[in-house]
């Protein structure tokens, strides 16, 4: 983390005993994690658990006083490997990354950890990305606890339990002999309220100290016969003592009346927007006191069938509220039911949606609909027989635009795509894959390049069916994050060792931008703790890729078609990689522009750039913004009654990359932008020689404006 | 044992209930930081969520607060807006707010929706060649029907006004709404409690607050300036020349008379009082073939698009644009060059062989454009991007000496090309007469040639594709409907792939 301080959240993790922590949930997990005598904590960075790694990095001191190791590791394979430390060692360890596509790549490590067995506590904190707001395909987590059979919690929503969990997850773990994953969601890691902190712990075994005393023990080993016993140990010891322990301490919650004939059983994570409907029904009070019962899941796997049944007796008719599908507990629930020969009905997908979000309204439907099929007395008359027509909502759909994500203002990877576009308008239009990152906004329009993302660091990978080649060569896109993250193996080792014939575009803009702009081994940064400035070009040298192209500036358009063009059609064979390099803008800014406001402060020379355009000579027809689309780049509507079309016009935000100019000059557009360096304290001399120009301008354009009509209004 | 619906908790009224809906990199994070501040320094207990994903600064994000007096325990609170259920709206933007009806965030019982009424436009608006800008007036509308209150300014002007941003402004027009029960300075504090830019914030906030408190109800858009005749300079002999020109304007019908004015300015200010002079014999001749019955709407349009058309952009125009004086003094404005400070401006020229042969007389520039080796050489020479600083002298007097060209300009190969293109045009138009609205419809599909170099190819294209299309059609009642259809597809997308559905659509019935 080069261009961003995190040294105000880091005093949130220095809070004692009795003091409130204020703040979101993830540095609520943070600060959980110190009190509760964490040993080492590692993870891949990644919405929305990007800010728990944010301030471990910048908490190096505090860390150091605890004796905690912090590690940034390559991937969320290599973080969940580093749970290996606790299969041996009584030392407690954690590590983060996002659900679900951070657990696909950390699953091999997770399997085998689940297998071996853990001694010291191994919990993984996963930001399930679902649902609104998700940057991935919409999946669970869920089914690698089942697959596995470590255990699963999804606390109640609120700092309080958030913390509580990661408590009680470090002890389940080693009650249990078992890694424990705890589930937060998107809002939950967002989410601000307070708890009150306890002193943080140092561990009682550091990894530091494990080392001087190394254990190993092949019963661990996941080989044969071991693994067979792996197995039988998961079911026969290490999930009845989970069980065990959930019930004794009561991991699950029940609320409200201890009778009644229905009751709601839910996901931990879904506690608020239940006790929201209920509220908005009139069946809870403000402070969550419910009218109906609710057996509330904060250990969602496994599911302990004699609790469950224990919240069932008496009751007619139960509904299940759980989000995402399969349907796993409902499932797993409805079979306890069976097999206890229970005669209790239970409802949930059908009622509730099988697919999708649980918003306020779905949530407030289907629990209405659940109570009046089952409890119609409960429901208000208003919500038994609605007389009343709803207003319905004028319908904007044909006027209100999409606004999906894209590149910032003055991004790198803009002109890299313009680039692409003028290349495919010479080629024809070529089989082009994606990675993940932010390049992948280059499959929106304006650009439309891409057409497939298979995983981070899979960009090349992806296009292997095609690496024999053909008339035209397929190209494909990697980041500079996904190159580090796995991409030199799967993807370019994959190529050299294929002797692939495709062309690669590695995106290098010297971070881990999407996911706050963290360091890479190739960032250029020095950063205290981490190695970096290592090029990726030296690294494909190592691979064997002898065809590689450095472009250091990627805002010159027309270079950049051409290298493009070049590795389209060179007749050298074996992959062809171009690294199109340059800096992260909004990093850049980061950095720069409070430098610059200093030195002008400072009376030092400072040139500012802003891109404008002449709007007589644009003539409206915004094909600048069709290789373009920044934000800074807009449209303005002339008082002028001869003119039809809005022309591109340029506003504030502008921070003078000079992509602008490029592509007016490598597509050859139009004659009106214009970039304006305003020299801020320039030098006496300087200062002589404008004078002497601006005079003999000046002079110019009075000369002719003296012999023509001058109109008054814009010019 | 069987439960009975209980009366609500009447403590539940008592949570307000806010989101905001912004573009991402509009400081939504920062005014849902105050807000909580504000809630929690009055003694409420405030909870806020957000949904802000990546890093990047350009999609639609959604922020969430609810808050109530925190005495008696701990709130349950949502962590996500339901429809129906939001007492306040903000929307950092029009759009925003027409997203926000759309979700159901806001509802005639119960939602003050505060929305900025300027537009942060989405890239699919930006990228029609014509104007695809999406219809604010149709939200401000709904706005209207659905909210309980509507607050609506431009927020945003108000901000960069007081030199700060958006979130500011709007956090100030939360507190002048009065639907937060905290006092004015509770607002201000919370301000004056996060670290940069405080006084900035704190004007933009204080503006923002009066604008609400005025209740600028849908704020009317600046009021549309009285139309004055053009201020005019230069010597006598010119001025006196030009003052007969516009009397011949004024003799014109009314609604003629006033296109025709700002058509003649901007053809004299292309070339001269006699190329002024030609554009009102032009525009004569349609207006002699015209029709008072029908407003003159053929001559209106000529008026217009006679001007443009001969407004063609030549390399003599836009070097005379780029040197003129008050252009310069333009820019330093809009660059806010202040005392001391100097400016170098760049412009970005790449001229094509195309452009060199047209400059060229008719006769030779014939011959060269059908030379290909002249035009590979041509294109050799000159056809290089070319940087051009033109506060430099060098450049600068380059490109004043080509401005002045003007002399030269009715001798060129392109006037000749232009002038054979506007007189083929307009004598089709005319000739659809008396079918009238046909001849007015085409007569505007001149506004599709437009651009440079590929993009005035394709305009001129889909120009002359049009123009089949009404000849397809000339013998059907609704022609001048198709053709207006067809303009219009032609100006969806780049490539013409609209106007292919189109074309092909007409071909099948006709």
């Amino acid at each position: 983390m080069a261009e961003r301080s995190f040294k105000a959240e880091v005093e949130h993790l220095r809070l004692g005993a009795g003091d409130t922590f204020t703040g979101e949930g993830i540095l609520a997990i943070t600060k959980a994690l110190l009190e509760n005598g964490v040993g080492y904590v590692g993870g891949y960075q990644g919405a929305p658990i990007s800010h728990l790694m944010d301030v471990l990095a910048d908490a190096e001191e505090l860390l150091g006083e605890l004796g905690v190791r912090f590690e940034a590791n390559a991937n969320e394979a290599a973080a969940a490997a580093m749970l290996a430390a606790s299969v041996h060692y009584p030392i407690r360890g954690a590590v983060t990354f996002k659900g679900s596509v951070g657990v696909n790549v950390a699953s091999d490590a997770l399997a085998n950890l689940a297998s071996s067995g853990v001694n010291g506590g191994a919990l993984i904190i996963v930001g399930e990305d679902y649902g609104e707001g998700s940057s991935i395909m919409q999946e669970r987590s869920h089914a690698f606890a089942m697959k596995s059979q470590f255990w699963l919690l999804d606390p109640r929503p609120n700092l309080t339990s958030i913390t509580k969990a990661v408590a009680d997850g470090f002890a389940l773990s080693e009650a249990s002999n078992s890694p424990v994953m705890l589930m937060v969601r998107i809002r939950s890691c967002h989410v601000t309220g307070s708890f009150t902190t306890k002193d943080n712990v140092r561990p009682p075994l550091s990894v530091r100290e494990a080392l001087s005393a190394p254990q190993s023990d092949f019963a661990r080993v996941v080989l044969p016969p071991m693994s067979y016993i792996h197995e039988q140990d998961k079911i026969k010891n290490r999930w009845p003592a989970a069980e065990k322990f959930i019930v004794e301490n009561q991991l699950n919650e029940v609320f409200g009346p201890k009778s009644a004939l229905v009751g709601l059983v839910l996901q931990g994570g879904m506690y608020n927007g239940v006790i929201r409907a209920l509220q908005r029904l009139g069946l809870a009070d403000i402070y969550g006191a419910s009218q109906v019962p609710l057996y509330v899941l904060n250990v969602t796997y496994p599911l302990v069938s004699s609790e469950f049944l224990e919240f069932c007796a008496g009751k007619e008719q139960i509904l299940v509220i759980e989000e995402g599908q399969p349907e796993f507990i409902e499932q797993q629930l409805t079979t306890y039911l069976y097999r206890a020969g229970s005669q209790v009905k239970l409802h949930g997908k059908g009622i509730l949606p099988m697919a999708g979000e649980y918003t306020g309204q779905v949530m407030l439907d289907g629990i209405t609909d659940f109570l009046r099929k089952s409890a119609p007395d409960l429901l208000p008359s208003l919500v038994r027989a609605p007389n009343q027509d709803r207003l319905k909502v004028p319908d904007l759909s044909k006027t209100v635009p999409i606004r999906p994500p894209g590149f910032c203002t003055g991004c790198p990877e803009r002109p890299i795509f313009a680039a692409m576009k003028l290349a495919q308008k010479q080629t024809g239009k070529l089989q082009i894959t994606a990675d993940i990152g932010c390049h992948l906004f280059g499959s929106l329009p304006p650009f439309e390049i891409g057409g497939a993302t298979m995983g981070y660091g899979l960009g090349p990978a992806a296009n292997a069916a095609f690496d024999g080649g053909g008339e035209r060569r397929a190209i494909s896109i990697i980041g500079d994050g996904g190159f580090w993250h796995n991409g030199l193996s799967s993807s370019f080792g994959n190529m050299a060792f294929n002797k692939s014939d495709s062309v690669a575009v590695i995106v290098d803009n010297y971070y881990s931008a999407a996911t706050g702009g963290q360091d890479v081994l190739s960032s250029r940064a020095v950063n205290a703790t981490k190695k970096t400035q290592h090029p990726i070009s030296k690294a494909l040298k190592g691979v064997g890729i002898d065809w590689v192209r450095q472009v250091n500036r990627t805002y010159d358009v027309g270079h950049m078609r051409d290298v493009l063009i070049e590795a389209l059609t060179t007749k050298e064979a074996g992959p062809k990689v171009i690294i199109a390099s340059s800096e992260c803008m909004l990093n850049k800014q980061r950095r720069e522009k409070p430098l610059a406001a200093a030195a002008i402060k400072e009376g030092r020379r400072v040139e500012a750039p802003r891109f404008g355009v002449d709007e007589d000579i644009c003539t409206g027809d915004h094909a600048c913004i069709r290789l373009s689309g920044c934000p800074s780049l807009g449209l303005k509507t002339l008082d002028d009654p001869l003119r039809d079309d809005p022309v591109a016009s340029i506003d504030q935000s502008c921070v003078g990359c000079g992509n602008c100019g490029e592509v007016a000059d490598a597509a050859v557009l139009c004659p009106s932008f214009y970039r304006a360096d305003v020299v801020h304290n320039p030098s006496a001399f300087e200062r002589r020689w404008a004078g002497v120009r601006t005079r003999v301008i000046g002079w110019l354009q009075s000369r002719r404006a003296a012999r023509r009509l001058v109109f008054g209004g814009a010019v | 044992m069987t439960l009975h619906s209980a009366p609500m908790d009447p403590n539940l009224s008592q949570i307000i209930k806010l989101a905001v809906l912004a573009v991402g990199g509009q400081g939504g994070g920062v005014l849902t930081g105050w807000i909580e501040e504000v809630a929690r320094a009055h003694g409420y207990a405030a909870q806020a969520t957000s949904v802000a994903g990546v890093s990047q600064r350009t999609g639609a994000t959604v922020y969430y607060v609810e808050m109530a007096p925190a005495s008696g325990g701990v709130p349950i609170f949502s962590l996500m807006p339901a429809a129906g259920d939001v007492d306040i709206m903000i929307a950092a933007e029009m759009m925003e707010a027409g997203r926000a009806i759309m979700r159901g965030f806001v509802t005639p019982d119960r939602t003050t929706l505060i929305a900025s009424t300027h537009r942060a436009l989405a890239v699919s608006e930006k990228m029609e060649p014509g104007n695809g800008i999406a219809n604010s007036d149709e939200v401000m509308a709904a706005a209207g029907l659905m909210a309980k209150r509507f607050i609506a300014a431009d927020f945003e002007t108000l901000a960069v006004q007081n030199g700060s941003v958006i979130s500011a402004a709007l956090f100030g027009a939360l507190a002048g709404s009065g639907v937060l029960p905290f006092p004015k300075a509770g607002f201000e504090a919370a301000i004056a409690k996060g670290g940069k830019g405080i006084e900035g914030s704190l004007r933009a906030f204080g503006a923002a607050y009066a604008a609400a408190r005025g209740e600028a109800v849908a704020a009317p858009k600046a009021v549309a300036k009285p139309s004055v005749a053009p201020s005019v300079q230069g010597p006598s002999r010119l001025l006196a020349d030009w003052t007969r020109l516009i009397a011949r304007v004024q003799a014109m019908p009314e609604p003629v008379a006033q296109m025709a004015q700002a058509g003649l300015r901007k053809v004299v200010d292309f070339q001269d009082l006699a190329y002024g002079a030609a554009y009102l014999a032009r525009l004569d001749g349609v207006l002699l073939r015209d029709d008072a019955a029908r407003g003159f709407a053929l001559s209106v349009a000529a008026a217009k698009y006679i001007a443009n058309a001969m407004c063609y952009d030549d390399v003599i125009r836009v070097a005379d644009l780029k040197t003129r004086g008050p252009r310069f003094a333009r820019i330093a404005k809009e660059m806010r060059v202040k005392d001391g400070n100097l400016l170098h401006l760049t412009e970005f020229m790449h001229p094509r062989a195309e452009e060199i042969a047209g400059m060229l007389p008719v006769r030779w520039g014939q011959r060269v454009q059908a030379s290909a080796t002249w035009m590979a050489r041509l294109e050799r020479w000159f056809s290089k991007g070319r940087h051009v600083r033109t506060d430099g002298l060098v450049s600068y007097v380059t490109l004043y000496l080509l401005g002045g060209m003007r002399f030269w300009r009715l001798r060129t190969l392109r006037h000749a090309q232009e002038v054979a293109h506007l007189e083929a045009w307009l004598s089709t138009a005319l000739a659809y007469l008396p079918r009238y609205d046909l001849a007015v419809e085409v007569i505007k599909c001149r506004r599709l040639v437009k651009g440079y170099s590929d993009t005035h190819a394709r305009g001129l294209s889909k120009f002359d594709r049009v123009l089949e299309g009404a000849a397809l059609l000339a013998n059907r009642d609704d022609a001048p409907d198709w053709v207006r259809r067809l303009r219009e597809a032609a100006l969806k997308d780049e490539e013409g792939k609209v106007l292919d559905g189109a074309m092909a659509t007409i071909r099948s019935f006709a």
